[in-house]
């Protein structure tokens, strides 16, 4: 007992004052460590974003073709005579397939977060959120996979056309993004106090009256936080997309005629380009618009979250 | 022997706008148990916990005031707050033993402090368990978890842990608030038997208990401090009105 | 319609709604599986793909998307972790905290194909690592970063504050309180969401088309020697990995098994992609025996 009691307090008799070493480097090592760390994140994501503008913006700069066009353009010929950077339709198959993804997506979703919080919680929990999440967990390239060799033979079976193009991108797209949805809905509907409910069953409301009046337009705002979620995923995915959706640089007439989005153009051509050549820097142009796509779908669900918030 | 005590001079505590605990000046003597008692909400708890700077580790906490040890004001900019800490023994209203063996929860501080030699920590180890009575019942498993053991066990082991990195102050927050009575008594008899060594600052809400622990008595009410005095004084004849009727249980 | 009807209609759309989804899981995993089971063998999954030939496996793939998630792993944990600790322990609240906040979500919605872009034009091209494991292992660290991040930062969150108090009040340090305390309390919650996080990892492939390249060299499984070119552990030359072929084997495949191949390789990637989920939740669930035991 004493002997410490002499190592520690005889030692260093002012402890208060006089600090040992040890534990002040640690303190420093641990502190510089961790802001190191964050030090990348934030370099990286300024890296991404500095480097991704300063190409994409070359090929206004450099290459002299004007926003205007590339944003309205409706032909895409990089390499003809004279070359033409058109995107919009690609800009369209973008928004059109995350789009129809999600009205499908939405409602299914959203059923599955009441199934999950309001009609079976059990159940949910046990079933329903494994299920959940090995949809989540499925990799994009085997959605691809299944949507060429299910989907495409199902739609051409059905429909006029191929069966590849936009149906069939939005449909891959919606069963990729479901999850996002669901679980987003889920939490906000799990996050609901359940005074509210209690109170619309006590004036004798059925459930689906007390979901429809009560607990939807509550909980309205998360829910379309997910559904954003959703989107800005659907938006970026490349691959599975570009498997399904034909690659044709026009806007598609119908639901069943090839199209591109602006993923799937990358995807494609990134690797047969020549660095530095107008085609190149068009499609560092079309990488610029999916980046400033994805700032302002943060900032809209920041808005959401916001008002979800008062 | 330990001869320190505690000073605090116009200590005030400032959750964001609200003042927790409003210009409290208070004297703790070594070899003491000086009850913290008063309704809840009434500022003790936050005021303990400003008297090891536990507060800095809540966002939003704002501390004016003086809290003198040993010649030192514990509030100035210079004061390492970590060997502070190791002087100042802290016990919790819910047991709270790390995760670890019996025998880590007691040797983690020590050797932490220094101490690595294995006969050394054994020592302490058993020392430590043998004050906080606590030696016979867990000397044949002390690398079995920490959780396995009772509530009050638990409390107990605790307590060890506490004064395993010789502390010269321990304060307690409602130590027994969560545990039932034998383990009470029994935590009680422990207090008694330390503040031949310590002094101690316990907080309670328990009226009985404050009678039986204490040397002193410090009644706090609204954030402010009210009455102190030596225990028999302020449960027998109190000066203020509000001490009274808080002790006759006619509030809280 | 009176409001029981109403009431009875909707939950019974809403059931079917959710057994419809059960359904579209098993039937896509059943499809998978029972479609690609037929075709794996010992010998796809051992032997190199063949171009234009029929009967190609896929050995070297399932090599290299191991590989490369062990190198990702690799980096992302020491930096995921570092990262978490800081937004969980040292970042006072305020603006700037904030900001960091919005930095890693925004980092974690950038789309897979940007992240693999900037690899190609910083990684690949501008440091000189080429089409490489190792362009692919950062590509993937940028990628899954932020979920690191996240997971460090609520798997810490979720430690009780009397933990990391008594461990203060012992005249702990804060850095020895979170590695010492927090950490191993932690554990169960971060190794599980790591285990998913690879899940997420092994999967991806549009990050990688740019960066861990397209083609694998004739790998030589008797050269164990890193350095080599052609030994299957050198980080420094381009490695296809199991997603990635998937996807060029659908869209450019030439060999007359190509969907066969396809179906084959999807369903070796979801068996994998499941045995992460099952590893995840059932190491979670020992670890927490484990941590929170009562004996």
């Amino acid at each position: 007992m004493d002997q410490w009691a002499v190592k520690q307090d005889g030692n260093k008799p002012n402890l208060i004052r006089k600090p040992s070493k040890q534990h002040i480097r640690e303190e420093w090592v641990g502190r510089v460590y961790t802001a190191l760390c964050i030090l990348f994140l934030i370099v990286t994501i300024i890296a991404i974003v500095y480097f991704v503008a300063s190409r994409g913006l070359s090929t206004f700069i450099k290459n002299g073709v004007s926003i205007g066009d590339l944003l309205t353009g409706l032909k895409w010929a990089p390499e003809g005579e004279p070359a033409l950077f058109g995107a919009l339709p690609f800009i369209f198959g973008s928004f059109s397939t995350s789009l129809l993804a999600a009205l499908i997506a939405a409602p299914l979703g959203c059923c599955a977060a009441i199934f999950m919080t309001q009609i079976m919680p059990g159940a949910g929990r046990r079933y329903m959120q494994p299920v959940i999440e090995l949809l989540a967990g499925i990799p994009s390239v085997v959605y691809g996979f299944v949507g060429l060799s299910v989907i495409v033979p199902m739609l051409r079976n059905i429909f006029p056309g191929q069966g590849i193009g936009l149906a069939a991108g939005a449909l891959v797209l919606s069963v990729m993004i479901l999850p996002t949805i669901t679980t987003i809905a889920t939490d906000a509907l799990a996050a609901l106090p359940s005074g509210l409910k209690e109170g619309s069953f006590a004036l004798g409301a059925t459930r689906w009256q007390t979901i429809y009046r009560i607990v939807l337009p509550t909980t309205l705002p998360a829910l379309l936080t997910g559904v954003v979620l959703g989107m800005s995923r659907a938006f970026g995915e490349a691959l599975a997309v570009q498997m399904v959706i034909g690659n044709a640089p026009h806007i598609p007439r119908s639901l069943f005629e090839s199209t591109s989005t602006l993923t799937s153009v990358i995807t494609l051509s990134m690797g047969n380009t020549i660095t530095g050549s107008a085609h190149n820097n068009a499609l560092w142009s079309l990488a610029l618009i999916l980046l400033a796509m994805t700032f302002i779908f943060v900032f809209i669900v920041r808005f959401l979250e916001r008002r979800n918030k008062r | 022997m330990q001869n320190t005590g505690l000073s605090v001079k116009n200590l005030s505590v400032f959750y964001g706008e609200k003042e927790a605990v409003k210009s409290v000046s208070l004297e703790f003597s070594p070899r003491q148990v000086t009850a913290l008692i008063g309704p809840s909400g009434c500022g003790k708890s936050t005021f303990l916990r400003s008297l090891n700077r536990m507060n800095d580790t809540i966002g939003g906490v704002k501390t004016t005031g003086e809290i003198w040890i040993d010649g030192h004001n514990i509030n100035d900019s210079g004061v390492d707050v970590v060997l502070l800490r190791q002087q100042i023994g802290m016990v919790w209203q819910r047991p709270n033993p790390f995760h670890k063996s019996i025998y880590e929860n007691i040797a983690f501080g020590p050797r932490y402090h220094g101490i690595r030699s294995k006969r050394e920590l054994d020592g302490i180890v058993e020392d430590c368990l043998r004050r906080a009575a606590l030696w016979e019942e867990t000397k044949d498993r002390l690398h079995k978890s920490a959780l396995a053991l009772s509530g009050g066990q638990q409390q107990r082991l605790c307590i060890a842990r506490s004064i395993a990195v010789k502390p010269k102050i321990i304060l307690m927050d409602e130590p027994a608030s969560a545990l039932d009575p034998v383990s009470t008594a029994k935590i009680e008899e422990l207090i008694s038997e330390l503040k031949k060594e310590y002094c101690i600052i316990i907080v309670t809400h328990n009226m009985h208990q404050a009678a039986r622990v204490s040397d002193r008595t410090a009644f706090f009410y609204m954030g402010k401090l009210i009455e102190t005095g030596e225990t028999d004084q302020i449960f027998t004849n109190p000066v203020e009105k509000s001490t009274d009727d808080y002790i006759s249980g006619r509030f809280g | 319609m009176s409001a029981k009807t109403a009431n009875r209609v909707a939950t019974a759309v809403i059931v079917l709604v959710a057994a419809f989804i059960v359904l579209l899981l098993a039937g896509l995993l059943g499809y998978i599986i029972f479609r690609g089971l037929g075709h794996i063998s010992l010998d796809f999954l051992t032997s190199a793909p063949e171009t234009i030939k029929a009967g190609g496996g896929i050995g070297p793939q399932l090599f290299n998307s191991l590989f490369l998630l062990v190198l990702t792993l690799i980096i992302t944990i020491p930096l995921g972790l570092g990262a978490g600790i800081y937004m969980s322990q040292y970042a006072k609240p305020g603006r700037l905290t904030d900001s960091i906040r919005l930095v890693v979500e925004v980092l974690s919605s950038f789309p897979s194909i940007v992240v693999g872009l900037f690899g190609l034009l910083v990684i690949v091209n501008l440091f000189g690592f080429g089409f490489s494991l190792f362009s692919g292992a950062l590509a993937l660290t940028v990628f899954n970063l932020p979920l690191m991040v996240r997971i460090t930062e609520q798997a810490l969150a979720g430690v009780p504050r009397e933990q990391k108090e008594a461990s203060l009040a012992l005249g702990l340090s804060r850095w020895k309180t979170i590695t010492s305390v927090m950490m191993p309390i932690s554990m169960p919650a971060i190794v599980t969401g790591t285990i998913l996080a690879s899940g997420r990892v092994f999967g991806e492939a549009a990050a990688l088309l740019f960066t861990a390249g397209m083609s694998s060299p004739r790998l030589d499984f008797t050269d164990w020697n890193p350095l080599s070119p052609f030994s299957p552990l050198n980080p420094f030359r381009p490695a296809e990995t199991l997603a990635v072929h998937i996807w060029k084997v659908n869209s450019e495949g030439l060999a007359p098994d190509a969907a066969e191949i396809a179906a084959g390789a999807s369903a070796v990637l979801v068996i994998m992609v499941l045995l992460f989920n099952f590893t995840a939740r059932w190491f979670g669930r020992v670890l927490y025996r484990k941590f929170t035991a009562t004996k």
